[in-house]
């Protein structure tokens, strides 16, 4: 799959709306990316670290118990797996994408690493390859998400990162990677702006989906192997959806797999308070690429709400818009409420405490199966992206699902 | 666009001095009475700035005066308002200034004919950079609006070319003296080589070049227009001047103040 020649238009997606002193560093990385990222001895390297570091492959894990509390019948949903990304090192997904880019950025003899992050994740995990490979590292943050995730800013103090809150806008991740760019415009001879989702200017949506479709690659194996055919649907929660478009990217060239993505709803999608820009925003440019979004009729962008922080982003990556408009990919969205509702169920039937931002994707699983069996005839395969485990959001959870309010969950 | 060609005459001696403000800050009217002031005190070109939620090019001053003027019903149409109420009192030529998302959501052609209905000559697109701009130039050439393209000293000559190419629906040319966001202070040895950098950028684009960012005070603007730019940008400075002023009175004074010591300094650099 050499795809070096790349444009970075997804469709009408993508490209490249960036400041005039960003595009010369732009075009270094996506010259890196086919100088140095594509070659073999990149990949070997990558491969090792994957393997000896992260933890990788992860696991798919079949959910027998947790499928039949969806449905107790088994008519719709047939079988359901987990594609643990909760197990890499760090607790998610986001590690993936961050050794990859941190390594090519030492490859391309870069001293110093930026990134934005939202839930923390991902800035962890840029810490966390900083740390591994000797360079420093600034990680912006919104002070809000500073004050809901206590303890991956502690982490990432731990591992010697500098976290900046950012006290501007919405004080979240939008924020968050307005302050990074101002960062990466000011020091870019330097610096690589490691961007935590497959979103932003080109090329960082296909490097991100690179580096992420490791996700999609294994689970596909593994499915194959465990039952001998491909699943029926693959589900994953989207923010800027780049844990989505890793799991999708193994399943994108068959097309008897159904894709889905569960935007973060909010209050509801029908409130002003909800990050779901697919399911009910517009077309628009916002950091740096052309794609659906969150904003008004001036073109001033809205505020995004979520209980996960990690989706709490008013816009989407461009592959996602594309996949929409396409309708490869649907796109469903899940509520506050809704979210915490499947982290108790599956907690109490797996055993297993997901990220409040997988718990998006677990909420619209029964949904998703019941679609596609119907379109199928038979009960649904489903393989779940499971992008991060819970323990960051213990606060959140413990506020809101052991108070009485809450015991309906 | 024939006011900023005529802004700009072949071989003049003056320095053009182009000055920013935000359209909003405080209000969408003051704002107005603020732009003539600038040009009672000197300013050859009015940037109208339209504010943006996310000002990812623009350093603190200028995202607080955006916030505070998107606090205060400024925005796109507001700047076009605004712009309209400025040309009925001045021919000094306008460029609207903002982020791609507003004009965007608009439509380019309808966009570029309200501009144009509204009497701006020019608009300065920060984030839609020479490689992504042909259908919005088509849209904005077409309802006569000329497109005022960046050049930072990250550039590459390519770029260069491509602004040369163009340069029929380019009334001048902008140098970004520092790699970084607006309203920083550059040390003066850094605008020297930005100033060389410019007059070089006039050389193979064929349009008048002038200097911004870092540009905070006469003496910097001064030893810019020395060395040989054609013109300054100064916008934070003036951002700051009417953060500062505490009444209506104060922001005018203030901001007539500074637009003026900018101008003195230009014509001393000229002489």
């Amino acid at each position: 799959m050499n795809r070096a020649s790349f444009d970075g238009s997804y469709g009408a997606y993508g490209g490249r709306y960036v400041s005039e002193t960003l595009v010369f560093a732009l075009d270094e990385l996506t010259r890196a990316v086919s100088e140095i990222l594509l070659r073999d001895a990149f990949q070997a390297e990558l491969d090792q670290l994957l393997s000896t570091y992260v933890g990788r492959p992860t696991p798919l894990t079949e959910a027998t118990r947790l499928a039949r509390a969806l449905d107790p019948s088994g008519a719709s949903l047939g079988r359901l797996f987990l594609k643990r990304e909760d197990l890499c090192h760090t607790g998610a997904h986001k590690i993936n994408n961050a050794i990859g880019q941190v390594l090519l950025a030492k490859k391309m003899g870069k001293t110093r690493i930026i990134a934005e992050t939202g839930a923390g994740q991902h800035g962890v995990a840029t810490a966390t390859a900083c740390a591994l490979f000797g360079l420093p590292c600034h990680v912006y943050m919104g002070e809000e998400d500073v004050a809901r995730q206590a303890p991956n800013v502690g982490r990432m103090k731990l591992l010697g990162a500098e976290v900046i809150s950012v006290r501007s806008g919405s004080r979240t991740l939008k924020d968050a990677m307005n302050e990074a760019l101002r960062d990466w415009v000011t020091n870019v001879a330097t610096t690589h702006y490691c961007i935590g989702s497959a979103a932003g200017p080109h090329p960082y949506p296909e490097l991100v989906a690179r580096l992420q479709s490791v996700i999609g690659v294994e689970a596909r194996e593994q499915i194959l192997e465990r039952t001998g055919a491909l699943p029926d649907a693959a589900i994953a929660c989207v923010g800027g959806g780049s844990n989505a478009i890793g799991l999708f990217r193994g399943f994108l060239t068959a097309k008897s797999v159904r894709l889905f993505g569960v935007e973060a709803a909010g209050d509801g999608v029908d409130t002003p308070r909800h990050a779901a820009p697919l399911t009910a925003g517009r077309v628009g440019v916002l950091h740096g690429s052309k794609s659906y979004l969150l904003c008004d009729d001036e073109g001033q962008i809205l505020e995004a709400h979520s209980i996960s922080a990690g989706l709490d982003y008013p816009g989407v990556g461009p592959e996602h818009a594309h996949l929409k408009d396409t309708g490869r990919a649907r796109y469903l969205a899940a509520t506050d409420a809704e979210a915490l509702a499947a982290c108790k169920t599956i907690a109490q039937t797996e055993g297993i405490i997901p990220a409040l931002e997988t718990a998006h994707a677990l909420a619209r699983i029964y949904d998703a199966a019941a679609e596609v069996s119907q379109a199928v005839g038979r009960p649904a395969t489903v393989v779940v992206g499971f992008s991060g485990r819970g323990d960051k959001d213990l606060a959140t959870l413990l506020a809101h699902l052991v108070t009485p309010e809450a015991g309906r969950a | 666009m024939r006011r900023l060609v005529d802004a700009f005459p072949a071989g003049a001696k003056r320095k053009r001095l182009v000055t920013y403000l935000c359209v909003g800050d405080p209000d969408v009217d003051e704002s107005v009475e603020l732009a003539l002031a600038c040009v009672d005190a000197g300013a050859d070109v009015l940037e109208l700035g339209c504010p943006f939620s996310d000002p990812t090019a623009d350093g603190d001053t200028i995202a607080r005066a955006s916030q505070r003027a998107i606090a205060a019903g400024g925005g796109l149409t507001a700047t076009l308002r605004a712009c309209e109420a400025i040309r009925k009192r001045t021919e000094a030529p306008v460029v609207l200034f903002g982020y791609y998302n507003p004009i965007f959501v608009r439509g380019e052609a309808a966009f570029a004919a309200s501009a144009a209905s509204a009497g701006a000559d020019a608009s300065l697109v920060v984030d839609l950079p020479v490689s992504a701009a042909a259908d919005y130039r088509r849209a904005a050439t077409g309802a006569g609006i000329g497109v005022i393209p960046l050049v930072a000293p990250t550039s590459t000559d390519e770029h260069v070319r491509a602004i040369a190419e163009h340069a029929a629906s380019s009334p001048f040319v902008y140098y970004v003296a520092v790699a970084g966001v607006t309203g920083g202070s550059s040390a003066l040895a850094s605008l020297d080589s930005a100033a060389d950098a410019a007059v070089s950028v006039r050389e193979r684009s064929g349009r008048p070049t002038v200097v911004g960012f870092g540009i905070d005070s006469g003496e910097r603007a001064a030893r810019v227009a020395a060395r040989g730019a054609d013109g300054v940008v100064v916008g934070s400075a003036i951002v700051r001047a009417i953060e500062e002023g505490k009444t209506s009175d104060a922001r005018r004074r203030g901001v007539t103040a500074l637009v003026g010591s900018l101008r003195d300094a230009l014509e001393r650099a000229a002489s």
